[in-house]
């Protein structure tokens, strides 16, 4: 066991169990969350990644196995020793008006307020600290229905920070958001994670970004159960491609990303290098034709002097595919 | 808002209060001259024998009555408000209103056709009994939804099984119309339109003095009902039970309305109104500000209220219900209009 090792589960069966029948979601999971990592969730819609987050953080009881929180037991602990030991940030939307952030920051103090629910100073101070860390000064004052999706997502990683946990837990904390908020938002936690020596674990649909950032991935889906490891071991055992495979898309081990698979039905000599000579291949790929090394009737040229296609000129790629369509009769 | 801000208006409130209280002191369709009043009112006997009998028997007990009912149904309505998450929940959702004019209507309909007695005959007893059968029936449809609350999880769900209680106590109402004498009828359907003035002498102090226990109850809640607004994942992620939390805000709230409908008949309108107008005055859903501002909301619009269903002129003739919410309805309006306008910009 590693000794940062602060969540343990054994054996653990998720699902929902009804009066008349139990619905088993995923089966037999083995493994651990240690702090100072983050953990990303992996896997396709419907795969039970929400209700293993919410057996995780004992929304949901386990239907068998164990979940085992710094070596002891979840359900041993109580509702107000938890509140202070794990904070989430949820996907559903909050349907509050009229309260300002830094209220809604401060609610994370509820765990160490008394019975009025009054701040003292210190209180105070680690909201400040917590709207600083995740760097929303700026909305302050504003109220919560006013913010955009990002904005409210920081906000309640925020209010996860004030509730001073050290585990942190994130159903999909970059939907919605556009690609430079994603990349915001998990470069945050990362620093989180480091800085903060937070456990964090957070389910998410950004395969590429998931694979860059995370320490460890789980990937779950309904036929192979979880599967955990370093995104790059996953890579060399080829779990990724067992897990993501679909028709048109393929991981490349080269890179450690997901490329979309591409139909080539013609190939053409492609010489040159640097940025223009990948970018002519990317655009090649993309209209169908492969760029080869060997000999070929046609010939392009291409780098940072320009492009030609069969020795004439052509001043961007557009261009070039247009010829490119023309050569092979496309149109 | 600033702290200041909301100290100012929160003392305004106040201030309507004590101002609307005199006010129902001293307009009403008798004129009584205001020396008189006040010498009445610190115990001086005045030239005219009716004049005390009106101040110190009616237009006090009356405003008194119409403050802690106010007071009351506001309160109750933003804890239901918070509850359910429902903007649209008030007080008589829940069918806890319902439940209290079943048991009305089972004693005082009852009563004439079983007993061959009509209670509406009996003065004080009959009062009495009318208000314990309102409290039993509006605390026994609490302790339905109660055992309710503890079997379903969504607050929608509860929330449809409360109107569909308060469907069947009506049911069983229009049932036991049909089988009554029309002197019960009438003194049931009276009842159901809801006064200040219904209470009279030593009960007015029962029902102050229970009032007085009750609404500092509500906040003892603030912390919880500030955690409630977030939704119950969160809330409970917070450290909150939300299963006692739930019984705790909806016990609270039910039996307010139980005592304020034993004593003032079915008082449509403040419970919802109030919530929205203090939200709209205040900007903010903090518990520890818009519960008490409901309060002194709540106790200001029904002395308003009372005031206009008073005016001389209508002779004290206009039910409170028709007042409620010909006052209310607009005021509502207008907040809404204007939060729009304040959250664009």
């Amino acid at each position: 066991m590693k000794s940062n090792e602060t969540i343990k589960v054994v054996g653990l069966a998720t699902g929902y169990s009804g009066r008349k029948h139990t619905t088993v979601i995923t089966h037999d999971i083995n493994a651990s969350l240690y702090s100072r990592e983050l953990t990303c969730l992996l896997g396709p819609n419907g795969a039970g990644k929400s209700t293993l987050l919410k057996t995780l953080t004992a929304f949901l009881p386990p239907l068998k196995g164990e979940i085992l929180i710094r070596e002891r037991p979840l359900d041993d602990y109580s509702e107000s020793e938890l509140s202070k030991i794990i904070g989430v940030v949820l996907t559903e939307r909050l349907n509050i008006n009229n309260m300002s952030v830094d209220e809604l920051v401060g609610m994370g103090r509820s765990p160490y307020t008394g019975f009025w629910g009054h701040m003292s100073a210190d209180d105070r101070l680690i909201v400040e600290e917590s709207i600083a860390l995740v760097g929303i000064e700026g909305l302050r004052g504003r109220m919560v229905q006013t913010l955009s999706d990002g904005e409210r997502q920081k906000v309640m990683i925020a209010k996860a920070l004030a509730q001073e946990t050290p585990v942190i837990f994130l159903d999909e904390p970059t939907a919605f958001l556009d690609y430079p908020s994603k990349v915001e938002i998990m470069q945050l936690l990362q620093t989180l994670s480091r800085e903060r020596n937070k456990t964090v674990f957070l389910s998410t649909h950004d395969l590429e970004l998931a694979l860059q950032i995370a320490d460890k991935v789980w990937l779950l889906d309904k036929p192979h159960g979880v599967t955990i490891g370093t995104p790059e071991d996953l890579a060399l055992k080829g779990e990724m491609t067992k897990y993501f495979h679909k028709d048109g898309v393929t991981f490349d081990i080269e890179s450690g990303l997901f490329k979309i698979d591409h139909r080539l039905t013609d190939s053409i000599t492609l010489e040159g290098k640097g940025p223009v000579a990948n970018m002519v291949r990317k655009a090649l790929a993309r209209h169908g034709v492969s760029a080869v090394a060997e000999d070929n009737d046609n010939r392009i040229f291409a780098d940072e002097s320009g492009i030609r296609l069969n020795g004439v000129c052509h001043p961007d790629i557009d261009s070039l595919l247009d010829a490119v369509d023309l050569l092979f009769d496309r149109r | 808002m600033s702290r200041s801000k909301t100290f100012v208006l929160m003392s305004l409130l106040g201030l309507s209060i004590i101002g609307f209280f005199i006010l129902n002191l001293f307009l009403g369709s008798v004129q009584i001259p205001i020396d008189d009043i006040i010498g009445i009112l610190f115990g001086k006997q005045a030239d005219n024998v009716i004049w005390t009998n009106i101040i110190i028997k009616s237009r006090l007990p009356q405003s008194l009555t119409a403050m802690m009912a106010g007071a009351g149904l506001a309160v109750s309505g933003l804890l239901m408000q918070t509850v359910f998450r429902n903007p649209l929940a008030g007080p008589s959702v829940l069918g806890i209103s319902s439940g209290a004019s079943l048991g009305v209507a089972c004693v005082v309909l009852l009563s004439g056709s079983i007993g061959g007695v009509a209670l509406s005959k009996l003065g004080v007893i009959g009062e009495v009994t009318i208000t314990m059968s309102a409290i039993v029936g509006s605390l026994l449809i609490m302790a339905l939804i109660a055992f309710v609350a503890q079997k379903v999880r969504g607050n929608v769900t509860l929330l449809i099984m409360g109107v569909m209680i308060g469907y069947i106590a009506n049911a069983i109402i229009g049932v036991l119309k049909f089988f009554s004498a029309e002197e019960d009828i009438r003194a049931y359907v009276i009842w159901g339109l809801g006064s200040f003035s219904r209470v009279s002498g030593g009960q007015t102090s029962v029902f102050i003095i229970l009032m007085l226990v009750l609404l500092p109850v509500s906040f003892f809640l603030i912390k919880t009902l500030n955690l409630l607004l977030l939704g119950d994942s969160y809330a409970k992620n917070l450290g909150l039970n939300i299963k006692r939390a739930r019984l705790l805000v909806i016990g609270c709230s039910g039996v307010l309305v139980a005592v304020v409908t034993a004593y003032c008949g079915p008082v449509v309108f403040l419970g919802l109104a109030v919530p929205h107008i203090c939200r709209g005055l205040f900007h903010t859903s903090n518990h520890a500000v818009i519960l008490p501002a409901s309060l002194l909301g709540g106790a200001s619009l029904a002395l308003l209220c009372n005031l206009i269903a008073r005016m001389p002129g209508f002779e004290g003739a206009l039910p409170v219900n028709s007042v409620t919410a010909l006052v209310g309805a607009p005021v509502v309006m207008w907040v809404l209009f204007n939060k729009r306008k304040n959250d664009v910009g």
